[in-house]
Parts: structure tokens; C-alpha cells; sequence
């Protein structure tokens, strides 16, 4: 699914968080938002995800601005999981899945095959099955976030959009979410908006990556277009150092910080 | 801990409603038996079918039926009210009151009682409307760009407070003749008739309907505001739905007995510790749970100090503490 922001504009009352955005995501690709805390990026995902209002401009997704979607169709294309989600601990995992068809329900009672299959498939591509019954008050960081990815993929989006899948997790898990997210991608052709504050982890799954400041987009581009010394000292403030590696991928190590110097 | 888990399986909580169903039934029963004249369930069964006429038929069919009819309703109206707010503020301690129908209905009732004695027809609409249009007050107040469950709670508890120095002033003033009052300030269901049944019975059955059915929209709104939205719920509409509902059954409720909104904060935790927070099953389990607790404390009432009566808002409050710590202490228990 294509997403395109176009001008957009907006905050929570008063001053704007964002004022002229623009953004392409391309169908089946993976596009990572980059930029220091409160630079807007979870601002900019609400948007599209018709969470928050903006003040103008606009948002495309197949060419049709979002608002013109009734928001049941629209969660049937679009999935999103905010930063920070919470469930009644005695949920279990399967019933917190189950969630993802309610808009596929259209008010029906009870599931049917295919929302079983899905919910389901869901639970095994996030390998949740074994987990099914267990209440989600009991599971660990990293499997809860799995059976909240469990949650949006039985909702069965074209698009995914996620608010930060890997904070709070120890680096195995933070691997295993993106490896999840990345998979569901190549084999499904979800197209992907995320936010993450891991840059190598954003550079090593990510087609696309967004970097924010003042207000709109600083640079956008393949990973190692965006990942350069001068780029990460303009928008974060620090002194890095870049590594190429084999595959292409830019690593980076921040070495010190020049936000001092700067302001 | 495997006993709690098997509650929880679809047919658990389809057995625990059956419990309470029976348990409901039970304590009508018991609660019609009881008293002064005593009499068993064949004979009240007898006089209810053939309707012979007379004393005890009088006794059975015009006071102790609609008195306990009266009791069930708000006992059903009051616990699912209490489950939809502590879903709808996601706040564990939120209750009836907590939307201003407590303070509301109360200074309508009382208003009616003191200014208008003759006119005690109008008690019942009187405050049905206070707790209403209160509810409405609280609702309107708390609203900027949409209604956070926060600004709900304070909004209400403001309100509350202001109202109920009103009431309290209006007592002081008038403590001579505050005698009925007291009875609708603790919620009480002596010497409630057909007559009261039916100026509220359709609301709350309303009410409870509209609860039941949309009760899937309410698991949704329990995830949070962001993830509904994603979901495709229309958050505000719903909300709004809810929580007209919840003062709907509150103000038809408190019309009836009075301020027994203790019923309302704690049988839907009760019923929650055993199946879980799954509002399909929660709700109704409310309901049941909430019309058994109501129409035991009643029952316990109206035999505890004859030829007099306690009203049922103190046994509830008596009781219902002790009981609902046990509980707590009992289960691990996250609301």
C-alpha cells in the first residue's frame, strides 16, 4: 500500500509539532522515522494512523486521503500499535489476538473460520501458538510485544505502522522483533512505517529512513544516504563514526556529543 | 490456580453465570418465604399460581414480589452501571457515583421530599432527572476535543462535591423533616411497590439490553483510546454510548432505592475475579451478581432488628466491606 504525506501540518493545540511534511512510503518497503525525542515522530505516525487530527495537509494512502475512509475500512488496510499499549492483564494471548478481527466482524457475533484461520496464523508466524492460553499480565516484554504484532497482523493490514516495537527490550528481543517485522514484510509485502531509536537496528531492516527535525523532514533516503557524520551531528547532535560494513549497511557508533558546541 | 483458569474457558464462565443465576433465584425465594409470615417455597408457589386472594396472597404478590423485583432491578442496575465506568474510565475504583448520579438524584430526591412532600409521585422521575441530567453536567464539563477518562473522574468528583454541600445545607435547615431523607440518602427498598417498578422497570431493562449487546465495543475501548482507533472503533461514539448507558441504569436506580452505590463499585470486582474482565460475560454477571447482593442485603434488612427494618443500604455497607476484603485478600487480583 502507497503512503504519501503531503504538507502536513499540526500538534496537540497551540504551537505545531509538525508544519510541512513530506513523505513517500512505496508500496512493500520498510521506512523507519529517525530523530531525536521529541522531534514529532510518534506525532507524525498518529496522523496517519488517523489517531490525531492534523491542522492541514494531506494523507494519501492508494491515492485516497485517510479521512475519506470510513475508520472500520480503513483498520482493515491499516494496522497500528502505539508506543504504549495496555491491556487487561487477564486477556490471554489468543483473546488479545482475536481483537485484530474486530473490524472484519462488522458487528458479528462470535468468529468464523477465517477469522480463526487468521488469528491462528497470526499466532505462529509471531510464534505465540504455545502461548495462546497464558494471560498477557504474565508474559514477558518481548513476548507481549510479539502478541500485540500478533494483534495487528490478524487485522490483516497492507500497511503496518508501529510506535517504537523495541523499546524496553534487551537486545535479543529488540533482534527478534525486527526480525519479525522485516520477515512479515519480504514474505507478505506489508508495507512497514516505524519509528525506532536504534539507528544500526533501523539501518539493517529499513528500505527507506525518515529523519525529523525542526518540524519536518531533514533527509530521507536509503540507509547509507541518511546515515553520514554530518547528517547524525545536524539532527542528534552527536560526533559518529561510520562503518561500512559487507552487506552495505552503514554502522554507526556515537563518540561524543557536540550538542554543546552546536547551540 | 488450575480451578481459576478453567473459570475463565468459555464454558467456566457460561457455569459461573449459571451459578449466579441460581444463586439469584435462590435468595428471591428465600427473600419471599421470610419475614413476619413465613411461609415455603410450595406454599408461595400455591398462592403466586392459584391467586386465592386474601392476606397472604396480599402479603406475597403486593409487598414482598415488587419489593424484591425493585431489589434485583437495581442491584442488576447498579453492579452494571459500576462494570461499564471502571471499563469505560479504565479506573478500578470508579462507580455510579463517580459520573455525579449520586449527587444529582440525591438533591433532585431530596429537593422533591422537602419542598413538595405531597407531591412524593414526583419523587421517583425527580431524581432520575437530577441523576441524569447531573451525569450529562459531568459529562459536558469534561469535555476538550473528546472525553479522557481522567478529566471524567475529577470533572465528576467536582461536581459531586458541589452538589453535595448543597444537599447538606439544604438538611440542616430542614433537619426536622429530614427523616425520609435519610432513608433515600442510604438507599433503602421499604415499602417499594409496583408503583415504583414501574415508572423506572423499562429504563433499566433498557439499559441493560443496550449494555449487553454492544458489550464486544466496550473490550475494545478497555485496550486504550490509540489502539481502539486502529481498531476501527469509533471511540467517542461509543464512550459517549456507554456512558449514557451506565447513567441511564444509575439514575433509574437511585430513582428506586436511593444511594446504594456501594453495590455498584463492588460486585462487579467480585464477579470479575472469577471470570476475568471479558465485559460478554462481565456485564450480565454483574447484573446477576448485583440483583443477588442487593436482594440478600434486603432480605437480612428486613429480619434483622422485627418488628422494625435496617434499610439495605446499611446491611450492604456492613457487610459488604468485610466480604469483598476476604475476597481480595484471597485472590491475586489485578482489576
Amino acid at each position: 500500500m502507497k503512503l504519501e504525506v503531503k504538507g502536513l501540518r499540526g500538534g496537540y493545540g497551540g504551537k505545531p509539532v509538525l508544519d510541512g511534511i513530506d513523505l513517500a512510503v512505496e508500496p512493500g518497503t520498510v521506512a523507519t522515522l529517525l530523530g531525536p525525542n521529541g522531534c514529532g515522530k510518534s506525532t507524525l505516525l498518529k496522523m496517519i494512523g488517523r489517531i490525531l487530527m492534523p491542522e492541514s495537509g494531506s494523507i494519501l494512502l492508494d491515492g485516497k486521503a485517510v479521512g475519506q475512509y470510513d475508520t472500520a475500512e480503513l483498520a482493515r488496510k491499516m494496522a497500528i500499535l502505539p508506543q504504549l499499549h495496555h491491556a487487561p492483564g487477564d486477556l490471554t494471548v489468543e483473546e488479545l489476538t482475536a481483537f485484530g478481527r474486530f473490524p472484519h466482524k462488522k458487528g458479528r457475533p462470535g468468529l468464523n473460520a477465517h477469522d480463526r484461520e487468521m488469528i491462528g496464523d497470526a499466532l505462529r508466524r509471531t510464534r505465540m501458538d504455545h502461548l495462546r492460553h497464558r494471560p498477557v499480565g504474565t508474559l514477558s516484554g518481548g513476548e507481549r510485544q510479539r502478541a500485540w504484532i500478533a494483534m495487528t497482523l490478524a487485522q490483516e493490514p497492507e500497511i503496518l505502522l508501529l510506535d517504537e516495537p523495541t523499546t524496553f527490550l534487551d537486545v535479543c528481543c529488540q533482534f527478534e522483533i525486527a526480525e519479525l517485522i522485516c520477515g512479515l514484510n519480504r514474505e507478505r509485502g506489508i508495507t512497514v512505517l516505524m519509528i525506532l531509536h536504534d539507528l544500526n537496528l533501523a539501518a539493517r531492516c529499513s528500505d527507506q529512513l525518515v529523519l525529523l527535525k525542526d518540524k519536518r523532514v531533514f533527509r530521507a533516503g536509503a540507509p547509507p544516504e541518511v546515515l553520514t557524520v554530518p547528517n547524525l551531528r545536524e539532527a542528534f547532535g552527536i560526533e559518529a563514526k561510520i562503518i561500512p560494513n559487507e552487506t552495505g549497511v552503514p554502522y554507526c557508533i556515537a563518540v561524543g556529543s557536540v550538542r554543546g558546541e552546536t547551540q | 490456580m488450575k480451578f481459576r483458569l478453567m473459570l475463565r474457558s468459555i464454558p467456566g464462565r457460561f457455569s459461573v453465570l449459571l451459578v449466579l443465576l441460581i444463586l439469584l433465584a435462590g435468595s428471591m425465594l428465600l427473600s419471599l418465604s421470610l419475614g413476619a409470615l413465613k411461609l415455603s417455597p410450595a406454599e408461595i408457589l400455591e398462592i403466586l399460581w392459584t391467586r386465592p386472594g386474601g392476606i397472604h396472597y396480599q402479603i406475597l404478590y403486593n409487598i414482598r414480589l415488587p419489593r424484591i423485583f425493585c431489589g434485583a432491578l437495581v442491584g442488576a442496575g447498579l453492579a452494571v452501571s459500576g462494570a461499564i465506568l471502571q471499563g469505560v474510565m479504565r479506573n478500578p475504583l470508579a462507580a455510579p457515583g463517580i459520573i455525579g448520579v449520586s449527587s444529582g438524584g440525591g438533591l433532585a430526591g431530596i429537593l422533591v421530599m422537602l419542598a413538595l412532600p405531597q407531591f412524593s409521585v414526583l419523587l421517583v422521575p425527580a431524581a432520575f432527572a437530577g441523576a441524569f441530567l447531573t451525569a450529562l453536567l459531568v459529562y459536558v464539563l469534561a469535555w476538550k476535543q473528546g472525553v479522557s477518562p481522567v478529566r471524567l473522574i475529577l470533572a465528576g468528583v467536582a461536581v459531586a462535591a458541589m452538589l453535595g454541600a448543597v444537599s447538606s445545607a439544604i438538611l440542616l435547615f430542614n433537619a426536622e423533616k429530614a427523616g425520609g431523607v435519610l432513608d433515600f440518602t442510604i438507599g433503602s427498598l421499604t415499602a417499594r411497590s409496583w408503583k415504583h417498578l414501574q415508572l423506572s422497570a423499562w429504563y433499566l431493562l433498557t439499559g441493560l439490553a443496550a449494555a449487553f449487546l454492544f458489550s464486544e465495543k466496550l473490550n475494545v475501548l478497555a485496550l486504550g483510546d490509540e489502539v481502539a482507533r486502529g481498531l476501527g472503533l469509533h471511540v467517542e461514539r461509543v464512550r459517549f454510548f456507554f456512558i449514557a448507558a451506565a447513567a441511564l441504569l444509575a439514575a433509574a436506580s437511585v430513582s428506586i432505592a436511593g444511594l446504594l452505590g456501594f453495590a455498584g463499585l463492588i460486585a462487579p470486582h467480585i464477579v470479575r475475579m472469577f471470570i476475568g474482565s471479558d465485559n460478554r460475560f462481565l456485564l450480565p454477571g454483574s447484573a446477576l451478581f448485583g440483583a443477588f447482593l442487593v436482594t440478600m442485603c434486603d432480605t437480612a434488612g428486613r429480619l434483622a432488628i422485627q418488628p422494625s427494618e435496617l434499610p439495605a443500604g446499611i446491611i450492604m455497607a456492613l457487610l459488604g466491606p468485610p466480604f469483598f476484603l476476604w475476597l481480595l485478600r484471597g485472590y491475586r487480583y489485578e482489576a
